[in-house]
Formats: C-alpha cells, sequence, structure tokens
C-alpha cells in the first residue's frame, strides 16, 4: 500500500490532538495501517502541537522535512512555519484565522501579511486551499469545532485512504455527544469549503 | 471502566505508546507500580492512577524517583510483580538505589522504565541510559514501536523473573508519543499480596555480603548473556553483504529506508532489542558475514563500540562506521530522510531526495515560544519579587516546573539551572561566593522531590538567600499530578495524609518564613522584600491554586477584567506582565475576556487604575 504522510500543525488548545485521533480511529476502522506520533510537550501554555500521521506500510512514525504529502495548518503562520516539511508536490491546507502570539503583542515581531503569505505557499507547493475555519466553525454552532472543518476540507483532498464515511464514524466514537452534530455540521462545511477553494 | 482494563484479547485498538507499555504491564499481572512523573513518561504513569482507582492495581506518585525505586524494590522483594516509571533524569535521582538493587536482586518480576528524551523535547539533556544497564550489569530492553513495546513490557517481567533481579526498559521520545494500532493480548491475574522472607545474609548489604552479591550478579550477567543470544528481540532480516546495526526507532527508519532504496537483497539487518548484555556471538556471527557495517543509534556509540570491540576479537579488519562528520550525530533524534541519505552514501547507492522549494525569501515568523497561562500566580510572583529586589543586584537560580518559562522576558527571573532542586544548592554556592543578592525559585513538588535537602544544608551552613517557594497545589508542568502537599480530598480521594510545605520549612530551623498570597501585589512585595533584607535563609511561600488546574477541578470563576477609558496608554501591564489574555488593538491594550481569569494582578499595578472588573454588557436584540 502506498505511504501517505500528514502533517497536522497547530497552536496548543486547537484540538489537533482530537483530529488525529478521529483519523486514527477512522484508519483504525478501515484496517489501514498507521502510524502516529505528536509533539505536545507544552500544548496547554501556548506552545506549537504538530502531529504526524503515515498510512500506509511505513515503520517510521515521524516525518523528515520535505516528506509531507499533506500539510494541515490550523493557524496560519504555523503552516508558513511548518512549509519546510513540505515539497513541491505537497498539498497544504491552512485556516485563515490567525491567533497571535504573545511575542507580536508585546512588540516582539510582526504577524505576516495573509494575501502574501497565501501567495507564497501557493508558489512553492502543489496545490493550497486556504479559507477563513474559524467562520465556518462558528456558523456550524461550535466555535471549537475549527478541527473539524479542516479534517472537512482534509478528507475532501482524497489524499487520504479514508472515506467520509468512515471518517464520520470514527469522530461519533471520539467526540462528545453533544457536540456531535455541530461537528458534522462542521466537517461538511470544511469540506465544501475544500471543494470550492479546489 | 479503564479502556486498558477492558479491552478484550485479540481486540485492536489505538494507542498511544505509554498506553500500550501500561496495557503490557497489566497484562503482565503488574500490581503495584510507583513513579515521579515527568515526560515523556507520564501518561504512562497517568494510566496506572487512572485504573488504580478502579481495580486493586497498587499505585503511587512518590515524592522522587529514587523513593519510587525503593517502594517497587520492596515490592518486588516481597514477590509482587513491581513496575518503576520515570524520565530518564529520573534515574540519575533512582541511579543510588538501582546499584544496589542490583546486586541484592528480587523475588517478584520488576521493571524500571526510562524514558530517554533525544532531542530534549522536554528535558534539560539528551543523556543516554543505555549506559545504566552497563554501569549496573542489569539487562536491558528496547523496543521499537508500540506494539511490540506492549509485548515487550510482558517478557520484561518474565526475564526479570528467570533472572531474579530487575530488568531496564528503555523508550525514547517517540515510542511514549507515538500511537499505532494495537492487538491486545490475556491479562493475568494480579497477585497484590506478597510475603518478606527473612534473609539478612542475602538482603543486607555489609560489605561481607556485597562482596558475595557481586559475584551472584556477574553470574546473572553470564546467564543474561546467554538469553540475549537467542532472544528473540535480537533478530537479523535479509542477507546481503552491507550490515547494518540499529536498536529502537532507529530500526524503522531504516526499515523504511532500505525499501524506499530498493536494497533489501544488498543489506543484512540486526535490530538490538535485548541491548544489554549484548550478545557476543550473534554480533560476531553477523559481522562475519558482512562486508562493510553501518551502526543506526541515536544518542552515544553504544553499540558501535561494542560492535568495533567484537570485530577485533574475532580478528575482522572490515570498516564498521557509525558515529562519525559525515555520517551520524551523537547529537537529537534521527529522521528517516537522514538514514535514508546515510545509508545511500554509505554503501553508494544513488537516491534522490524530494524536490524541496526555496523557502529563502519567507519572512521573518513571530516566535511562539510556550508562555505562563494567563493569570498564572507565577507571573505575579516574578512581578513582585523583581520589584521587591529593585536596585540590588541579583541572582536568581531556579528550578524545573512551569515556573522555569520565568526565563523570558519581561519577567527574566532565571538565571542558572541544571536540575531537580538545583535551586536551593546552588543558591548556597552563589551565595558564599558573591556579593549578590541571590533569590531562588522552586515549585511545591520540586520541594518535595529533592528541595529540602538543600534547604536544611544552607540552614546549616548558613547561607544568605531567600527561596522563594511557588506553591501551586498540583504537579503543574507534567500535567496536575498530587504531590505530598495537595488536599486530596479536592480530588474525591481518600485515605491520604498532606504534608504542610510551611511546617516542614520552619521545622528544619528556617529563621524568616512568609506566606504570601501573590494576587495581593502589595502585600506580597512588602514581604519579599523584608525576606530579601534578611540576613540568612530566609522562605517565601507564594500560595495560589495552578490557574489550569482550579479550572480542571472547577473551583469558583472570577469575573474577567477590562481595560476602560482611563487608560492613558502607560502599557506597564503589558510591558512588566505580558500576561497572554493581554493583546493590542488599534494600538491600545485590550484584554481577552475569554483567556482572563480576573487575577486582578494587572488592575493593581496600572498606574491610573483603568483596569476594572468588566461590566456586564446588555445584549439588545
Amino acid at each position: 500500500m502506498k505511504t501517505t504522510r500528514l502533517i497536522i500543525v497547530a497552536v496548543g488548545g486547537q484540538g489537533n490532538l482530537l483530529a488525529s485521533s478521529v483519523l486514527g480511529e477512522a484508519a483504525l476502522m478501515a484496517d489501514i495501517p498507521l502510524q502516529m506520533s505528536e509533539i505536545h510537550g507544552m500544548a496547554q501554555r501556548g506552545g506549537v502541537v504538530e502531529s504526524a500521521l503515515i498510512f500506509g506500510n511505513a515503520r517510521s512514525t515521524i516525518i523528515a522535512d520535505g516528506e509531507a504529502d499533506i500539510l494541515v495548518g490550523f493557524e496560519p503562520a504555523e503552516t508558513l512555519r511548518a512549509l519546510n516539511r513540505c515539497n513541491t508536490d505537497t498539498v497544504v491546507i491552512t485556516n485563515l484565522a490567525p491567533l497571535m502570539p504573545f511575542t507580536v503583542n508585546i512588540g516582539k515581531g510582526v504577524y505576516p501579511d495573509l494575501k502574501q503569505l497565501q501567495n507564497l505557499i501557493r508558489a512553492k507547493t502543489a496545490k493550497l486551499i486556504a479559507f477563513n475555519a474559524a467562520k465556518l466553525a462558528e456558523k456550524a454552532g461550535n466555535p471549537l469545532a475549527v478541527n473539524m472543518v479542516l479534517l472537512g476540507a482534509l478528507i475532501q483532498t482524497g489524499v487520504l485512504p479514508l472515506e467520509t464515511d468512515q471518517v464520520k464514524e470514527a469522530m461519533q466514537h471520539k467526540t462528545k455527544p453533544a457536540f456531535l452534530a455541530s461537528n458534522l455540521k462542521a466537517f461538511e462545511l470544511g469540506y465544501t469549503a475544500a471543494a470550492k477553494a479546489a | 471502566m479503564h479502556k486498558l482494563l477492558t479491552g478484550k484479547p485479540g481486540e485492536k485498538m489505538l494507542l498511544l505508546g505509554n498506553e500500550a507499555i501500561a496495557r503490557g504491564a497489566i497484562e503482565a499481572g503488574v500490581a503495584f507500580a510507583s513513579t515521579y512523573p515527568g515526560t515523556p513518561s507520564s501518561e504512562l504513569s497517568l494510566n496506572f492512577f487512572q485504573m488504580s482507582r478502579e481495580s486493586d492495581l497498587y499505585f503511587e506518585y512518590s515524592t522522587n524517583e529514587k523513593v519510587a525505586m525503593e517502594v517497587s524494590a520492596a515490592a518486588a522483594n516481597a514477590g509482587v510483580r513491581s513496575m518503576c516509571v520515570m524520565k530518564h533524569v529520573g534515574l540519575n535521582v533512582a541511579a543510588d538505589a538501582l546499584m544496589t538493587l542490583a546486586y541484592v536482586g528480587v523475588k517478584g518480576g520488576m521493571v524500571v522504565l526510562t524514558a530517554d528524551d533525544p532531542f530534549m523535547f522536554s528535558s534539560q539533556n539528551e543523556q543516554d541510559n543505555r549506559y545504566y544497564a552497563k554501569l549496573s550489569g542489569l539487562p536491558m530492553l528496547e523496543p521499537s514501536s508500540v506494539q511490540e513495546a506492549k509485548e515487550m513490557v510482558g517478557y520484561a517481567f518474565d526475564l526479570s523473573e528467570k533472572l531474579k533481579e530487575p530488568v531496564l526498559f528503555r523508550t525514547t521520545t517517540r515510542i511514549n508519543h507515538s500511537s499505532g494500532i494495537v492487538k491486545l493480548g490475556k491479562i493475568r491475574k494480579r497477585i497484590t499480596k506478597g510475603d518478606f522472607i527473612k534473609d539478612p545474609l542475602n538482603l543486607v548489604t555489609v560489605p561481607a555480603v556485597s562482596r558475595k552479591l557481586h559475584v551472584k550478579l556477574l553470574k546473572n550477567y553470564d546467564s543474561a548473556m546467554q538469553l540475549a543470544e537467542s532472544s528473540t528481540y535480537n533478530f537479523v532480516e535479509g542477507d546481503g553483504g552491507w550490515g547494518i546495526v540499529c536498536n529502537g526507532v532507529g530500526y524503522n527508519y531504516v526499515s523504511d529506508a532500505v525499501e524506499e532504496l530498493q536494497i533489501e537483497d544488498r543489506v543484512r539487518v540486526l535490530r538490538v532489542g535485548f541491548s544489554h548484555p549484548l550478545p557476543p556471538k550473534l554480533i560476531k556471527d553477523f559481522l562475519g558475514r558482512c562486508e562493510k557495517v553501518l551502526v543506526v543509534e541515536e544518542g552515544e556509540p553504544y553499540l558501535e563500540e561494542a560492535v568495533k570491540a567484537l570485530a577485533q576479537e574475532k580478528g575482522l579488519t572490515l570498516p564498521i562506521a557509525g558515529k562519525a562528520p559525515e555520517l551520524f550525530s551523537r547529537l537529537y533524534e534521527y529522521n528517516p530522510a537522514q538514514v535514508r541519505t546515510n545509508l545511500a552514501a554509505y554503501f553508494g547507492v544513488p537516491h534522490e531526495s524530494p524536490a524541496l522549494p526555496d523557502l529563502s525569501d519567507l519572512p521573518e515568523i513571530p516566535q511562539r515560544p510556550p508562555t505562563l497561562c494567563a493569570g498564572c500566580s507565577h507571573r505575579a510572583t516574578f512581578y513582585e519579587v523583581r520589584k521587591a529586589a529593585e536596585g540590588l543586584e541579583t541572582i536568581y537560580p531556579t528550578d524545573i516546573g512551569c515556573y522555569t518559562l520565568g526565563l523570558l522576558p519581561p519577567l527574566s527571573s532565571a538565571d542558572f539551572l541544571i536540575c531537580m532542586g538545583s535551586s536551593v544548592g546552588t543558591s548556597g554556592g552563589f551565595s558564599k561566593v558573591t556579593d549578590k543578592k541571590v533569590i531562588a525559585f522552586i515549585g511545591d513538588s520540586t520541594f518535595f522531590h529533592s528541595g529540602i535537602p538543600g534547604l536544611i544544608n544552607a540552614v546549616f551552613n548558613n547561607h544568605n538567600f531567600t527561596l522563594v517557594i511557588l506553591d501551586n497545589g498540583t504537579t503543574a508542568m507534567t500535567g496536575h499530578q498530587p504531590h505530598p502537599g495537595v488536599d486530596m480530598q479536592q480530588l474525591q480521594m481518600d485515605g491520604f495524609g498532606r504534608v504542610s510545605i510551611e511546617a516542614v520549612v520552619r521545622a528544619v530551623g528556617v529563621p524568616h518564613v512568609t506566606v504570601v498570597k501573590p494576587y495581593k501585589v502589595k502585600k506580597s512585595i512588602e514581604a519579599i522584600r523584608a525576606a530579601i533584607d534578611f540576613e540568612g535563609v530566609s522562605v517565601i511561600i507564594s500560595q495560589e491554586t495552578c490557574a489550569l488546574y482550579a479550572k480542571s477541578l472547577k473551583l469558583a470563576r472570577r469575573k474577567p477584567f477590562e481595560v476602560t477609558d482611563k487608560c492613558r496608554n502607560h502599557r506597564d501591564c503589558m510591558d512588566n506582565l505580558a500576561c497572554p489574555a493581554f493583546y493590542v488593538w488599534n494600538e491600545r491594550i485590550k484584554i481577552d475576556p475569554n483567556l482572563c481569569t480576573g487575577c486582578a494582578v494587572c488592575a493593581q499595578i496600572c498606574p491610573e487604575n483603568a483596569i476594572l472588573p468588566r461590566k456586564e454588557k446588555k445584549v439588545t436584540a
């Protein structure tokens, strides 16, 4: 089976690990071999959280620089920062709603211009799908569902060997019942947004 | 009930490495477990903690790794299967116990897990704990995958009982924090009660006894070596002439590289999973069938040096390489591309890496370092200490915990750190040889872990410094584990004692002790100033519950604050506190009401008194 390498980058609190565990559960149900790793040492203290998911028969649980087939960024500056994980064939999905690092708030750094950021990513990779996932999450009735919006977009690209139904079923197992309806709605909105952007 | 207790044999689960190891231990009938929390091992003990609340598994958070080792050693000497879990540097703390426990041995199986952290994702060094196996003479096992980790734990218990000595189980971050699909096995019945049979001539390590026990250890070493020769965890794949010797996660990168380079028929891979004692016959036989050999191991050249020595014994002159400027480094963790590139270079295989985009024109991206949370009481204390020490030349020895983040500006309250508890000991040294005011910071859990002996030392040797104990009521950094000062009733857990930090500090004879509430800025500054002015050892205990912990305990929330129109844009709040609840909007400071915890520290330092409790805005439809 072909190996597909996915990197998800996010800021602590954005639900990256839940998104990864939904994908993991979906792979388990679909009987697709999967290796996963995460770095989340300081997730609760505003740091960056990164997950690597490798679908297929590879044994490695991490992805070297330049070797991601698809990159999903939950925060635009973090997507840009993770560009070294991409090659010219990588598909990139990014949320466009910034979360200001406190270094910017205290005047130690300038947040990149969002237009320029998109142009740069588009120029250096195979494809960029960019939209405001925070808005769609709100529209779905759950501002915390940015992760599910981006999952929808990810599945729409067809890069992963997972079907929509498998992921939706995994969401039923892994997300809280009270949020399931809004999470599914968020997933749908992300899926549609990615289809439009493509 | 906990998923690791209910999972049926044959069932497949997606498990974190730490969960898989916990399940492996449960399957092996572990009945007693102890730890001091430390990343990357923390989730393993968290799972034990959770399971102990729903079963007859005994688990404890011990005050430090040495104590954890001792309680488990006793359980194992009473015949109960026990496991002791720690991060790599924790084994330094427990090493005193380990080295002689190796002589004494165990009756029931005992597994000591050491979680190494190449690249130092969350550690102060990246020491390679395989050398502890060599130093102690104990067997060591190292898994390469999450599934294998689960199996190997079970084997580790059997091995320990067979050899009657503890077994070291070494993981790296990429085992602990990787997830994989794991097939569950049968759970062996836990035997929670043991018996201790007196045998002082084998269990009390006076010199005459130890001389005998060292002979026993060396005999065990030989038996372990025989087992390593035939262990299925030391296996050879392929029958080519290009030899690759590897261990741990390095084996995964080698396997993927061999496949991608399509050199399956050229290579011969020796994966070492039973890594101490190493199997000399197996390795010599392997070397005899190779033209040249590459050793792939993160960390130190542990395997490489052994392999070279064995080649010499066998009179082989084939090239053997590993650590070299053009090949592998002793630094940091490895990755699949690096291993592939080095394999291709060493064996002369053409290969192409994916085309990388030119990133030289990317704008500078603002850093996003982890920071103290909004409303963190440490931020308040750091501010108050700096205010109280204004005009003094200071040295701030610090310690290991969230508060190490006080390193960053604008708090800038960390000048020296080597290990757990070092804030106290190093303060004594600094105060003796410099004329600067030494003010040290230590957390509550770290104080219990290893701060107390340093403080006693300071009282006895008449050192001159101020120790600030940041008591936030939990072990915050590693995920809110309890410690001896925690009120366990808050966790609805009975049957625990509670140790008062203040009582300990007074009992060891510290002459100047003050307890402050850091959210009361003025009072705290005054108390800290008095402590700083005191000649000799003074202690400030700064008490306030960790903001994150308070949230998880669902303690009553304070009202958030807002910056009102009275603001003259002095920005004292931003420049001195830089709480992550602040942000800049149209050149003005604003407070995010969702992040603000209502600690009111910024309100107290605002020169215009412009920061006030947020007024409920009436929502008009």
